[in-house]
């Protein structure tokens, strides 16, 4: 089965390491994400989840961000958010994943 | 006034027993020449005389002033022995001649006043015993005329109710214990329409069973040809009006559906209003006229209303408005409004309107009146989708698109729509993953539809045999710090997405139903 999700890292303007996430955040996106991780540079202390292209996030995918979230802390890192649809920011607040991210108000701030 | 009561209904009913007792007796003393029955009047002083003799009382010898004393001698008795027990006079011994032709001896009358004391409360028990045969077959004869009545009754109610599509009509009936005349009817016409009648039969028991019977009979026979609701009644009330016990009527409101287009037209005569609950609430329509059987000639008026998809029309009898509360206050029509306007739609409209009359009379309640419900409820729109998607992983996504497409129509406001997907992939899911266990070839059935004023999407899989898990509320913070699962997350996503989340399995089948409150939405 293809990746639905493909997951790239480039950096911003200001030079910290944005990973894109476009697609599908399903049960299938572990390897993508991951693998965009394991290319931050060891010296970023702050890395973007940039959701603006994100059609779909599931429950499976929640776990997985909940795993990079607890891989995030291990490695002292602190994850932004941006691009959040206002209906997949809400199960962000619901599920209280907002209190251990931060959410940046749009993709275009940090563009 | 008590104790004087009391006595004196113990002297009325003392002859009667004297006037039996003796027969036995005397055939005795007698066997060749049974004697007629003496009966000692009610007032006769030989009654307080005998009451009161210590022993056996010589009839020729005593002076009294006593029609009975005249009838016993010329019947031939010589002598009585009262049997007495208890101070109660509950009997007497009459004795003719002796065979020899001598008078009693002493020992003669010791022999018989022993025999006497002896016998008294033997007959005593036996009068007892007899009294309360009567009374348990007075009581059976009661309970048999009950269950006649009961029997004409359910007899006469529906068996199965029509359900035109798009539509669910649905009838509560419990009968008092004493069994009232209540009687309710739904058929479906041959012009495909539906013909609903509720009534309710002055008196009780068996007289008002029969009413109701020729009532519901006559109504059906006359609604074959007749789909006026107010020539019908005018015509039923002719019909049985001839032919009513005295003191007796028929509340009835009849009225004609026509579930294509949602127009009701009904007449009234004398019943309870019809409430139609909508969106907005729970209103009654108005309509007035005699009720049947009291008067011939009698002229009733056509009333309509017009039903829109989502409207629920109940009708009702007395025996909730009028049933009484703890406090002796009454359930009233104002709290049925309010109690309709508040309840679920569709099917458990009756539900909700039975417990919270359970709540207001309270545990003990002794049900005053029958009691009818019915509703007839038109789906808004009815069922939008059916289908199926194979257990593989991914196929929720299938399930998410397509319920999006069908209640489009809906106009749901952008988030409502955007969780509700969320709901049916998470609901899907599980279905495919727990439920039927990745199988492919079992499949996931999905319907989506509105009910009253709910969209309401059932998701079913095939894993009813297994108990669905119970998952831990999930908890970010326990999660990051390795205590709880990442996984976990899809009841509680549900839950929040949608309004209402109802799981249910039947041993075959699992069923996740979500339920979105379509007004909410669109006050929202």
């Amino acid at each position: 089965m293809p990746d639905r999700l493909t997951a790239l890292l480039r950096a911003d303007t200001g030079g910290t390491p944005v990973i894109e996430l476009e697609g599908e955040i399903d049960r299938d996106a572990e390897g993508p994400l991951f693998a965009a991780w394991e290319q931050v540079p060891a010296a970023s202390a702050r890395v973007v989840l940039d959701f603006g292209r994100t059609e779909y996030i599931n429950s499976s995918g929640l776990a997985i961000l909940v795993q990079l979230l607890a891989r995030a802390r291990a490695e002292g890192r602190e994850v932004h958010v941006v691009g959040l649809t206002d209906h997949y920011r809400e199960i962000f607040e619901i599920t209280r994943l907002v209190d251990f991210v931060t959410l940046l108000p749009d993709a275009r701030a940090i563009a | 006034m008590t104790t004087i009561g009391h006595a004196f209904r113990r002297v009325v009913r003392r002859p009667q027993r004297a006037a039996d007792a003796p027969r036995a007796e005397i055939a005795t003393a007698t066997p060749t020449a049974a004697m007629p029955a003496v009966e000692i009047g009610e007032h006769d002083p030989l009654l307080p005389y005998l009451q009161s003799a210590s022993g056996a009382v010589d009839v020729d010898a005593l002076q009294l002033e006593s029609s009975a004393l005249r009838e016993l001698r010329s019947a031939g008795v010589k002598l009585v022995i009262p049997l007495v027990t208890h101070g109660e006079l509950i009997g007497t011994l009459y004795l003719g001649p002796r065979l020899s032709d001598q008078d009693y001896s002493a020992d003669d009358r010791r022999l018989l006043e022993n025999l006497a004391a002896q016998a008294a409360p033997a007959l005593h028990v036996a009068q007892l015993v007899q009294e309360q045969e009567a009374e348990a077959r007075e009581r059976e004869r009661f309970e048999h005329e009950l269950q006649v009545a009961q029997l004409i009754q359910q007899h006469f109610l529906p068996l199965t109710l029509p359900q035109p599509p798009g539509w669910s009509v649905q009838a509560h009936y419990r009968p008092a214990r004493a069994v009232g005349g209540d009687f309710y009817d739904i058929v479906e016409r041959p012009d495909g329409t539906v013909a609903f009648a509720v009534g309710d039969v002055t008196d009780k028991g068996v007289p008002a069973a029969m009413v109701m019977a020729a009532t519901r009979s006559v109504l059906r026979a006359a609604g074959q040809d007749e789909a006026r609701p107010a020539e019908l009644l005018a015509r039923v009330n002719d019909l049985l009006q001839a032919d009513m016990p005295p003191r007796m009527f028929v509340t009835c409101l009849y009225g004609v559906l026509d579930p294509a287009t949602g127009h009701v037209r009904f007449a009234n005569a004398g019943h309870n209003l019809p409430i139609v609950r909508t969106a907005g609430g729970a209103d009654e329509l108005r309509a007035t006229g005699m009720p049947l059987g009291l008067l011939p000639g009698m002229r009733y008026v056509e009333t309509d209303a017009q039903l829109r998809p989502g409207d629920q029309l109940v009708l009702h009898s007395d025996g909730i408005a009028e049933a009484h509360g703890t406090g002796r206050e009454m359930f009233g029509i104002p709290r049925l409004r309010e109690v309709l306007a508040g309840a679920a739609s569709g099917d458990r409209l009756l539900g909700d309107v039975l417990d919270a009359l359970r709540a207001f009379t309270g545990p003990d309640w002794e049900q005053e009146d029958d009691i009818t419900l019915v509703s007839i409820a038109w789906h808004s729109g009815g069922l939008l989708t059916s289908f199926e998607v194979p257990s593989e992983p991914g196929r929720e996504r299938e399930a998410m698109r397509r319920v999006a497409d069908a209640v489009a129509p809906l106009g749901l406001p952008g988030g409502r729509l955007e969780k509700l997907k969320t709901a049916v992939a998470e609901a899907t899911m599980n279905a495919i993953e727990h439920g039927n266990l990745n199988r492919p070839e079992v499949p996931v059935l999905v319907t989506a539809g509105v009910e009253g004023a709910d969209l309401v999407v059932r998701i079913r899989d095939e894993g009813g045999d297994r108990p669905i898990a119970i998952t831990e509320t999930p908890d970010v913070a326990a999660k990051l710090a390795g205590e709880q699962s990442p996984r976990g997350w899809g009841l509680f996503l549900i839950q929040q997405m949608v309004d209402r989340l109802r799981v249910t399995s039947d041993g075959r089948y699992h069923t996740a139903e979500l339920v979105v409150h379509l007004e909410e939405t669109r006050h929202a």
